[in-house]
């Protein structure tokens, strides 16, 4: 990169990454809970895709029985941690309480179920399940992310001998490495996943199926199989001056400042984030957190297209990103580094398929934005060719793994799947409720009289 | 032009809220603080016996997050000697003529005791005397306190001590911890009393500390029961109130206290029956600022209502004040939900489930639930509307033409007459012929 940005002092990057929504206090979180006011089969408990009875862990909050709301939010949800500060509420739990149509603030579901969840790991995670005796049958899983220890947790309970294997030294998945600092810090998602091992799983790292061992040798070794493999790269832009230096995918970068060793990010003085999601919002706030002076989001269609949420595009705009809409990037400039990008002018034109407008060139409209760095955040490919490998495995056309809607079971029999790569990329609530459900289905198909064998 | 004046047996304010004898009014600075801000009067914190408190001596009561819902106390009658608050009530007084200043007392069970401190009372110059009979801990052990009020006859007795001397309008105090308020009631009157105060505090043990196991408040590993006021205890306060304020054995002023926290309290008591009301918890926990309040809302309520004078409001209530027996029993009232304004929190429907009559379906419409009462096994409990958190979404309707009515008590003379018994058969007859399914 030719011109990074400067280095801020470390209390500015502790500043700048701290809590988006700091924690309640004792008194605070009682308050709220009392606020709340404990439908009968609420509709915020509907809203949540892992159904957690949200009505009913936040009354034990307000009577001090704390313990006893960690296992509410845990009968329905194994990373309640993960889900509590990086759950989209506004549009889930939060969005369908019934105080909205009341006029009025909803319960802060989110901040609440932090409370209850960092207290029962402050308190060191007293046992709150007892686990089935063995039942001597054994379930590999692949990927240690929500999805993946959703599964393993139900599975182990109910007896199973769960052996997760993980690629990365330090697991978690997304949870650990996909989530803004400022929303979660690595530490929180690694307690979910210590909490996990708590329950007698085998948590294999650094091992990376496919390579240091074959889904063959995982079959032969267990009597099912649970694919949690998420996604993969960031796709390519395909213009000229992508092999620059300066041009990063956005899942790297945000792995990068997950390290948290925030002076040995660098970002550019002037960045340009490609895509207009959820990722790209991260992507975008971050390098500005991390001190870049303008940052930009490139965008091909409109404000209204774009598949960021509301809360998101409202926090990138307080920090003072600037979107550049209907712009699509033609040309990266620059010899050895990202000096500048060319971009196009764009107009809406006719829906697509799912009714999003496309998006329409303006021949001659094209203009140069001088930056410094380039961020690719336009999703994330299916690791199709890893899964194409395994036998019996269909893939839709995005490249995502086929699966019953009911017991997750894909067109190999003994094998399960859930999470990024069977919805092509969803929230971390949806793995979380996937793993769940995947595990019950495994459970039903080895306890067929001749099941798994 | 609404006039909050009132007069209390000869005992005038310019607006009916007084201080009540505790805390709050326990010295000149307090009180005369207390009328700056705008109170009526005030009822000196009760003078006389020798006493000595200890330290921790409040306990509150919070519910979902509000706090001192309810208050209870062990706190004694003043703990500073006759000689010094005589001298700041006669200052007070000479301070503020135009408000009612009316000192509590409570000495020994002596005639010439009494006979002493009310001459010394009236001295000061004030407007009234109110006898404590109601404190219910720490004194009453003393025999005073609520040791009198609980003896008709010990109320009658130290009541003629004060009234055989007393120049000024005598109130007497009474406590809420005996069965029939009626009967110190009647006793007070019976001595020449000119006018009644209630309620004093609940006995009452507010909390015990599950960590220690000690009752709160914790007076070094101990306590016991205090006297218990605040909002929670103003339904009890109506309720004797009303008691005393329809007796016609009674027929005196009365001064209403027990949980009086704003205006609409206070419109409620003089509704029931009250002159003057007295205030404690509220101002302990937000401070005498509260009047302003009080005065406001109470004369913007008088004023919206066509009302210019509390003598047009006081008592107005107590008409509607029965007994059960005379209750229609054919006034058939319903629940009806306005599916506009629910919010889907389903709250009716489990409490009409599992604590009433269970005739709410809930069913599922386009993501949430569809509430909605099943008329005719409706009993009319309104439990659905005291539930349901927004308002004016429930309605109780009534649903009968008003052509029918029918009292217990009627309907109990008439099977007499017809030689019919009181059995459930006769009685499911009746219901029956009225179009009343009992489930």
């Amino acid at each position: 990169m030719k011109n990074i940005a400067l280095k801020l002092p470390t209390e500015q990057y502790e500043k700048n990454f701290s809590d988006l929504h700091p924690p309640f206090t004792q008194n605070s979180a009682v308050t709220e809970a009392n606020r709340c006011l404990y439908c009968y089969d609420s509709p915020c408990m509907k809203a949540c895709p892992t159904h957690i009875d949200i009505s009913t862990f936040i009354k034990k909050i307000s009577t001090g029985n704390l313990l006893g709301s960690a296992k509410t939010i845990y009968e329905s949800n194994w990373v309640p941690l993960t889900c509590a500060k990086a759950c989209p509420v506004d549009v889930l739990c939060e969005g369908a309480c019934v105080y909205n149509d009341k006029g009025e603030k909803p319960i802060q579901i989110g901040r609440l179920q932090r409370y209850a969840i960092e207290n029962y790991f402050e308190k060191g995670m007293p046992v709150l399940f007892h686990k089935s005796p063995k039942n001597g049958k054994s379930v590999g899983v692949v990927g240690s992310g929500p999805a993946g220890l959703a599964c393993s947790a139900e599975l182990s309970l109910m007896g199973y001998e769960v052996t997760i294997y993980e690629a990365n030294k330090i697991p978690g998945g997304l949870n650990t490495w996909g989530i803004a600092p400022y929303k979660m810090r690595r530490e929180d998602s690694l307690k979910e996943v210590e909490l996990v091992k708590s329950f007698g799983v085998d948590l294999k790292t650094e091992i990376m199926i496919g390579k240091t061992l074959k889904v063959d040798d995982l079959l032969k070794k267990h009597d099912a199989l649970f694919l949690g493999v998420g996604l993969g790269e960031s796709p390519q832009l395909s213009i000229p001056g992508e092999e620059l230096s300066g041009v990063v995918g956005a899942l790297d970068f945000i792995e990068k400042v997950k390290t948290e060793n925030w002076k040995d990010v660098h970002v550019g003085k002037r960045v340009a984030v490609i895509g207009a999601g959820n990722t790209s919002i991260d992507a975008a706030t971050e390098a500005k957190r991390l001190g870049a002076d303008q940052v930009y989001i490139i965008y091909r269609r409109s404000d209204v297209e774009m598949s960021a949420y509301e809360f998101e595009y409202e926090l990138a705009k307080r920090d003072g990103i600037v979107f550049h809409f209907l712009t699509s990037p033609k040309r990266i400039i620059g010899n050895d580094f990202v000096e500048g990008i060319e971009c196009l002018k764009m107009k809406l034109g006719e829906p697509d398929k799912w009714g999003r407008r496309k998006s329409v060139p303006i021949p001659g409209s094209e203009f140069a934005i001088p930056v410094d760095m380039i961020i690719k955040a336009i999703g994330q490919e299916t690791k199709s060719s890893f899964l194409s490998s395994i036998t019996k495995l269909t893939l839709d056309d995005e490249g995502c793994v086929v699966v019953d809607q009911i017991t997750y079971q894909t067109t190999n029999p003994k094998i399960f799947a859930g999470g990024d790569c069977i919805n092509g990329g969803k929230e971390v609530v949806n793995a979380a409720h996937d793993g769940k459900r995947a595990a019950h289905g495994i459970d039903k198909y080895l306890s067929l009289p001749k099941g798994g064998k | 032009m609404v006039d909050l004046s009132i007069n209390c047996a000869g005992i005038k304010s310019p607006n009916p809220f007084w201080l009540a004898s505790a805390p709050p009014s326990n010295s000149a600075y307090q009180n005369c603080k207390a009328f700056e801000q705008g109170w009526g009067g005030t009822v000196w914190k009760t003078i006389g016996e020798p006493v000595m408190n200890v330290f921790n001596r409040y306990g509150g009561l919070d519910y979902n997050g509000q706090k001192i819902f309810g208050l209870n106390n062990i706190e004694l009658i003043s703990d500073r000697p006759i000689e010094v608050n005589l001298r700041e009530i006669a200052e007070t007084k000479k301070l503020w003529p135009d408000r009612a200043v009316v000192v509590s007392l409570m000495v020994e069970s002596k005639r010439e005791t009494w006979h002493e401190i009310v001459k010394r009372t009236i001295d000061t110059g004030c407007d009234g005397i109110e006898l404590n009979y109601g404190c219910p801990h720490g004194m009453s052990e003393r025999g005073m306190g609520a040791a009198v009020g609980q003896v008709p006859e010990y109320c009658k007795m130290i009541t003629e001590w004060v009234t055989e001397v007393s120049t000024i309008p005598v109130i007497v105090k009474l406590t809420p911890n005996i069965s029939n308020i009626q009967l110190p009631a009647r006793a007070a009157k019976a001595a020449g009393a000119e006018a009644i105060s209630l309620i004093n505090t609940i006995n009452s043990i507010i909390g015990i500390n599950l960590d220690t196991f000690e009752l709160k408040p914790n007076v070094g590993g101990l306590g016991g029961h205090g006297g218990y006021a605040g909002p929670a205890v103003k339904p009890i306060a109506l309720h004797l109130l009303s008691q005393v304020a329809i007796d016609p054995e009674v027929n005196l002023p009365i001064s209403g206290i027990g949980g009086v926290s704003n205006w609409r309290d206070a419109v409620e008591f003089i509704l029931l029956g009250a002159s003057s009301v007295q205030v404690c918890t509220a101002v302990m926990h937000y401070g005498f600022r509260i009047v302003n309040d009080m005065i406001e809302g109470m004369t913007n309520w008088m004023e919206s209502k066509g009302f210019t004078s509390l003598d047009q409001i006081r008592g107005k209530s107590l008409q509607c004040v029965n007994d059960f027996g005379n209750f229609d029993l054919l006034n058939r009232t319903i629940a009806r939900i306005d599916q506009q304004k629910c919010i889907h929190c389903n709250l009716c429907y489990i409490a009409c489930e599992d604590a009433a009559h269970q005739c709410i379906d809930l069913t599922p419409v386009n993501g949430h639930n569809k509430t909605e009462v099943r008329e005719k096994d409706c009993v009319g409990c309104a439990l659905c509307s005291l539930v349901c958190p927004v308002e004016n979404c429930i309605s109780m309707v009534r649903i009968d033409d008003g052509s029918a009515s029918k009292t217990w008590n009627q309907l109990t003379t008439e099977f007499k007459k017809s030689g019919k018994p009181m059995t459930w058969e006769n009685l499911a007859e009746f219901q029956h012929k009225h179009g009343i399914e009992i489930h």
